[in-house]
C-alpha cells in the first residue's frame, strides 16, 4: 500500500479544548501543526457537564468570545441537599455575572476549530490514530487507519480514554475504579418560554441556573447508603441538562446501573417538578478521572506531552475541567514552540511543560484538592445520608408547627444526633471537614 | 423463602425496567455504525469470571450474559465510547478500541 509520509512541526491528536488550545498556539507563530479528531464533526464525540468558562477562553480567544454561540450565561447557582421528600438548598444568584457559559460540546468545538483553522491549523477530521510511531524511545509521529504523519513533538489531548499513554510508557496501569467517577446524561427539551418561567431567567440569555444535588436517600436508592454520587442540572436555551455521576466502585460494588439512579433521581418530588412536560433527546456518557494529583500519568516524554482529561486534569469539587483543558493545552502548545525554537524535543527540554503548569493554577490547584475527593467518598454516607435527612429533622422542626415545645424538640434533636450513629463517625466527619479545611487554606 | 423469592423478583424486575429504560433513550441517539466491533472479548476469561460487571455496568447495556452459550453478546451497535467497562473488568478480558474514524455514536445535543 502506497504511505504518503507528512512532515509537520507538531501533532496534537483531539481536537476538544485542550487540543484546540495546543494547536492554536503553536499555529500563531506560523509553525506547521496538524489537529487530528476521530470523529466527523468536532465535539461529536463529547459531553460534558455544561458549562465553559470564560477566563479561560479568553487566553486563547480573546475578544473572538463575542462571538462565541453560547445558549445561556450560567450565573445563578445552587447547591441542594435532597431527602426522601424534600431539598434543602444554598443558591447564589448575580445577574450581572458572565463567567460560566452553557454551550452544547458541538456548537463549542466547532466554533473553535473554526477559530484554529482561521489562524493555520491543519485540522484533519474523521480520522483515528491508532498508535504512536516509537524511535528508540523517542515519539516521532502517529499511525492513522491510513496514513503516517511525523513531526518532532506530538501532544496528546485525546481525553479520559486515550489508548496511547500506555504505548509511550506514560501510564503504567489503567484508571482504578476509585479514581473515576461515571457519568450520564440527558438532553430534555422544553419549550424556552417554559424553562424561563420556571427557572425565573431572562429571554435574552444573559441568566442561567446551574443547580447541584447531593443526597441519594430516596426512592429505591434508599437501599444504597454508601452512594458517593451528585445530580447536575443545567439550564440551556431550550433544554435542560440532567446528569448523574457516581463512583466507578460504589456502582461495581452495589452492582447498580447508573441509568437506574438517574431514573430514581427523575422521580424526585423536586427534581420531576423541574423536568415537568420535558421529551428527552439524547443521551450521553462519559467518565471523569477524578484521582487528581496522585493518579497523573507520566506528562512528558521524548517527544511528547499529554494535556486535558488524558492528563486528569480535573477539579471534580468545583466542577471545573474545560479550563484545565484550555489552559493545559496553551501551556503544552507553548513548550512545543521553544521545543521547536531551540531543535530540542527531549524529555529534558519538554520537562518546562510540568514547569510551566506548577506555576499556573493547575498543578496548584490539583495539589491543593489532592485528598479531598478521596476523603468526601469515604464519607459517601454522611453526605448522601445521613445529613441530608438531619437537615430535614432540623427544618421540620424550624417549619413543623407541630404544637410541641419547641425546646423539648431540640432537646430530641441533640441526643439523636449523637446517638444515632456510633459517635466515631461524628468525629470522622469532623476530621474530614477539617483535612479538607487544612488543604484547603494551606494549599499551594 | 418466599420472601426471598420476592425480594429477588422486585430486583429482576427494576433490572428490566431498567433495560427498558435504556432502550428508550438510546433509540434517540445517532449512530454510524460500524460493520465490526470495535470491542473485543476474550470470551474464555469472561466464563470463569463469576462477577460479569459489564452486564450491569454498562450505561448503554451493550453487555449481556447468554446463558444457552455461555457467553457475553456484545452490543457495540449501541456503545456511548464511555470506556466504564474496560475499567472494571475484573479479568481484563475486554479489548478496548475506539469505533473506526468517524464511526459510532454522535452527539448533537450533550
Amino acid at each position: 500500500m502506497d504511505k504518503i509520509i507528512n512532515n509537520v512541526d507538531c501533532i496534537v491528536i483531539g481536537a476538544g479544548p485542550s487540543g484546540i488550545a495546543a494547536a492554536i498556539t503553536v499555529a500563531r507563530s506560523g509553525k506547521k501543526v496538524i489537529l487530528i479528531d476521530r470523529s466527523e464533526y468536532p465535539g461529536s464525540k463529547n459531553m460534558y457537564g455544561g458549562a465553559v468558562y470564560k477566563r479561560a477562553l479568553e487566553e486563547l480567544f480573546c475578544d473572538d468570545i463575542q462571538n462565541m454561540p453560547y445558549e445561556r450565561i450560567i450565573n445563578d447557582h445552587t447547591w441542594a441537599f435532597l431527602n426522601d421528600e424534600g431539598v434543602f438548598n444554598i443558591s447564589y444568584n448575580n445577574p450581572a455575572d458572565s463567567n460560566a457559559f452553557a454551550i452544547k460540546r458541538f456548537d463549542l468545538d466547532s466554533w473553535m476549530v473554526n477559530i484554529a483553522k482561521k489562524e493555520g491549523v491543519y485540522y484533519i477530521p474523521s480520522t483515528l490514530v491508532t498508535s504512536l510511531i516509537i524511535k528508540d524511545k523517542k515519539v516521532v509521529g502517529i499511525k492513522t487507519e491510513l496514513e503516517e504523519y511525523f513531526a518532532p513533538v506530538t501532544i496528546i489531548a485525546n481525553g479520559a480514554n486515550t489508548i496511547l499513554l500506555g504505548q509511550a510508557g506514560l501510564r503504567k496501569k489503567d484508571l482504578e475504579p476509585k479514581d473515576v467517577i461515571l457519568t450520564i446524561k440527558e438532553t430534555l427539551k422544553l419549550d424556552k418560554k417554559t424553562i424561563e418561567d420556571r427557572f425565573n431567567l431572562k429571554e435574552d440569555g444573559t441568566t442561567g441556573k446551574n443547580m447541584l444535588f447531593f443526597g441519594s436517600d430516596f426512592g429505591n436508592l434508599k437501599q444504597y447508603n454508601n452512594l458517593f454520587m451528585m445530580t447536575f442540572l443545567f439550564t440551556f436555551k431550550d433544554t435542560i441538562m440532567l446528569g448523574v455521576g457516581c463512583n466507578l466502585e460504589d456502582l461495581k460494588k452495589n452492582k447498580l446501573n447508573i441509568n437506574y439512579i438517574l431514573d430514581e433521581v427523575k422521580k424526585h418530588p423536586v427534581i420531576s417538578q423541574l423536568i415537568k412536560d420535558t421529551k428527552s433527546i439524547e443521551y450521553s456518557a462519559h467518565i471523569i478521572p477524578e484521582g487528581g494529583f496522585y493518579d497523573m500519568p507520566k506528562l512528558v516524554s521524548d517527544g511528547v506531552m499529554v494535556a486535558g482529561d488524558a492528563a486528569g486534569f480535573i477539579n471534580g469539587v468545583h466542577f471545573e475541567g474545560t479550563n484545565f483543558a484550555l489552559i493545559s493545552g496553551k501551556l503544552a502548545g507553548e513548550t512545543a514552540l521553544d521545543a521547536i525554537e531551540k531543535n530540542d524535543f527531549s524529555k529534558n527540554m519538554l520537562n518546562n511543560y510540568i514547569k510551566r503548569l506548577e506555576k499556573s493554577f493547575i498543578f496548584k490547584d490539583l495539589y491543593t484538592y489532592r485528598n479531598v475527593i478521596n476523603l468526601l467518598h469515604k464519607r459517601a454516607n454522611s453526605i448522601s445520608v445521613y445529613y441530608p435527612n438531619k437537615i430535614k429533622e432540623f427544618f421540620e422542626i424550624i417549619t413543623g408547627a407541630n404544637n410541641i415545645s419547641k425546646s423539648q424538640q431540640y432537646r430530641k434533636f441533640l441526643t439523636n444526633f449523637i446517638k444515632e450513629r456510633n459517635i466515631l463517625e461524628l468525629f470522622k466527619d469532623a476530621f474530614c471537614a477539617l483535612r479538607c479545611a487544612l488543604d484547603m487554606l494551606f494549599g499551594k | 423463602m418466599r420472601l426471598r423469592y420476592a425480594f429477588w423478583e422486585i430486583i429482576t424486575m427494576n433490572d428490566d425496567k431498567n433495560k427498558k429504560s435504556i432502550q428508550d433513550k438510546l433509540a434517540n441517539i445517532k449512530y454510524n455504525c460500524d460493520s465490526k466491533s470495535h470491542l473485543i472479548l476474550d470470551q474464555e476469561k469472561c466464563k470463569n469470571c463469576k462477577e460479569k460487571t459489564c452486564t450491569f455496568i454498562c450505561p448503554a447495556n451493550v453487555y449481556e450474559y447468554n446463558e444457552q452459550l455461555d457467553e457475553i453478546t456484545v452490543v457495540y451497535e449501541n456503545c456511548l465510547e464511555c470506556g466504564a467497562c474496560k475499567l472494571v473488568c475484573e479479568k481484563k478480558s475486554i479489548e478496548w478500541h475506539w469505533p473506526k474514524a468517524s464511526c459510532g455514536v454522535v452527539f448533537k445535543n450533550s
